[in-house]
């Protein structure tokens, strides 16, 4: 994937270099703007069975800054902001790949290298007995539980 | 061979006579004997489908679930651009003006409309409130919620946004919306079960083309559809994901 560009971001930076479960690394900056999530919507996506975005619909856009061509094709993990723990991702993919539903607290990185929080449910789609892909349904969070994930995350890694 | 049709129970009780007319409207172009039983309640309903006397259905997304996955119904269409979205209103008077307010214990009037109940419970969840800190009170219709908000019995009322949208004038004045569903995904479908699978072209064609007609557009004006869209299977599974996520 590509790293992010320093000319999309907005206010004061700072860089970090991600490196994600296959391997890769992405370089990215983020800011300390946050973007609250509207109220009534749901942030939707789907993946392949690689975690690559074959779907994502208006709020998806909106939220994470990127155009809709932007966002299809690539890793769903374009969104990872580097304040979240890797042991959380890693319960999501343990619990998907049991075939269960995964629910957390999720801090994304937008293209503006801004964030939002969410709430997100991950789910296997299982078609005639064999995942093709997972849906991903993100809501607006508690700001009472955000506050608790924004004390317990930095103790995770 | 006949069959039976139903609707889902939310439907309103103004489209009565527009389901019995497009039933028979139906039964005309299928040349098939199609018998329409509207049930009262969704637990009605479901008894219906346990005992497979369904094979026609304009269903809640809630169902569609069950339907497809486990009684072996498949997609035929939709009604074109009539999202289920939900509104979370309370009495104009309250002192609540968004559901960050909401930091007690509170009563939720709800009809048993379980999109439109689960679409509330998720618009919910920022206030943050234990499950032991909801009470719920059962209505039988949108307007009996309304009643409950503005006699002080409810904190909150679950209303379709089509039917808050409908409630008169003098009763949306005494109510407060405090926050509006945007799902845009979430809607009613027609499905079909296993009797009448060599069935799904034909009804297609006929709903795709019911507006080109003038007897057409009077059944649709009469259900409150503008128009019908093609549901695929796989569109049907999308959406039975999307409600996976969002049951708790």
């Amino acid at each position: 994937m590509q790293d992010m560009n320093t000319e999309d971001i907005v206010g004061d930076y700072a860089e970090h270099t991600l490196t994600f479960a296959d391997s890769s690394t992405r370089k990215i900056y983020t800011s300390n703007e946050e973007t609250y999530f509207p109220d009534g919507c749901l942030i939707v996506s789907r993946t392949d069975t690689k975690g690559i975005i074959t779907h994502a619909n208006k709020s998806f856009v909106e939220m994470s800054g990127y155009a809709i061509d932007e966002l299809i094709g690539q890793p769903h993990y374009i969104l990872r902001h580097p304040d979240m723990p890797p042991a959380a991702f890693k319960d999501l993919w343990d619990t998907l790949n049991r075939g269960e539903k995964w629910h957390g607290y999720v801090k994304n990185l937008r293209k503006d290298g801004g964030f939002y929080w969410v709430y997100a449910t991950a789910i296997p789609n299982i078609r005639k007995g064999e995942v093709v892909g997972y849906t991903s349904v993100r809501r607006k969070p508690s700001l009472k539980k955000v506050k608790e994930c924004e004390s317990l995350y930095p103790t995770m890694f | 061979m006949s069959y039976n049709f139903t609707v889902s129970p939310d439907f309103k009780p103004d489209l009565i006579s527009g389901w019995f007319v497009f039933n028979t409207w139906l039964q005309k172009q299928l040349d098939s004997n199609i018998h329409l039983e509207l049930h009262n309640s969704f637990k009605e309903l479901s008894n219906a489908i346990d005992k497979q006397t369904v094979d026609l259905v304009y269903s809640n997304p809630h169902d569609i679930s069950r339907l497809v996955r486990d009684e072996g119904f498949l997609p035929v269409a939709k009604p074109k651009s009539k999202p289920d979205e939900a509104i979370i209103a309370t009495s104009a008077e309250s002192n609540v003006n968004s559901i960050e307010d909401l930091s007690s214990a509170i009563s939720i009037a709800q009809t048993d409309a379980p999109d439109v109940n689960t679409i509330g419970m998720i618009m919910l969840e920022p206030a943050d409130l234990a499950k032991d800190e909801l009470q719920f009170i059962d209505c039988a219709t949108y307007v009996v919620i309304a009643k409950h908000l503005i006699s002080g019995d409810a904190e909150v009322g679950f209303f379709l946004a089509e039917a808050f949208n409908e409630l008169s004038g003098l009763v949306q004045k005494q109510l407060k919306p405090l926050i509006s569903s945007k799902i845009h995904m979430i809607h009613h479908a027609l499905l079909v079960g296993p009797k009448m699978h060599d069935m799904i072209e034909p009804i297609q064609k006929l709903l795709l083309n019911m507006h080109q007609e003038e007897k057409g557009r009077k059944i649709l004006s009469d259900l409150d559809i503008a128009d019908w869209e093609i549901m695929d299977y796989e569109e049907a599974e999308f959406m039975i994901d999307l409600m996976d996520t969002l049951v708790t």
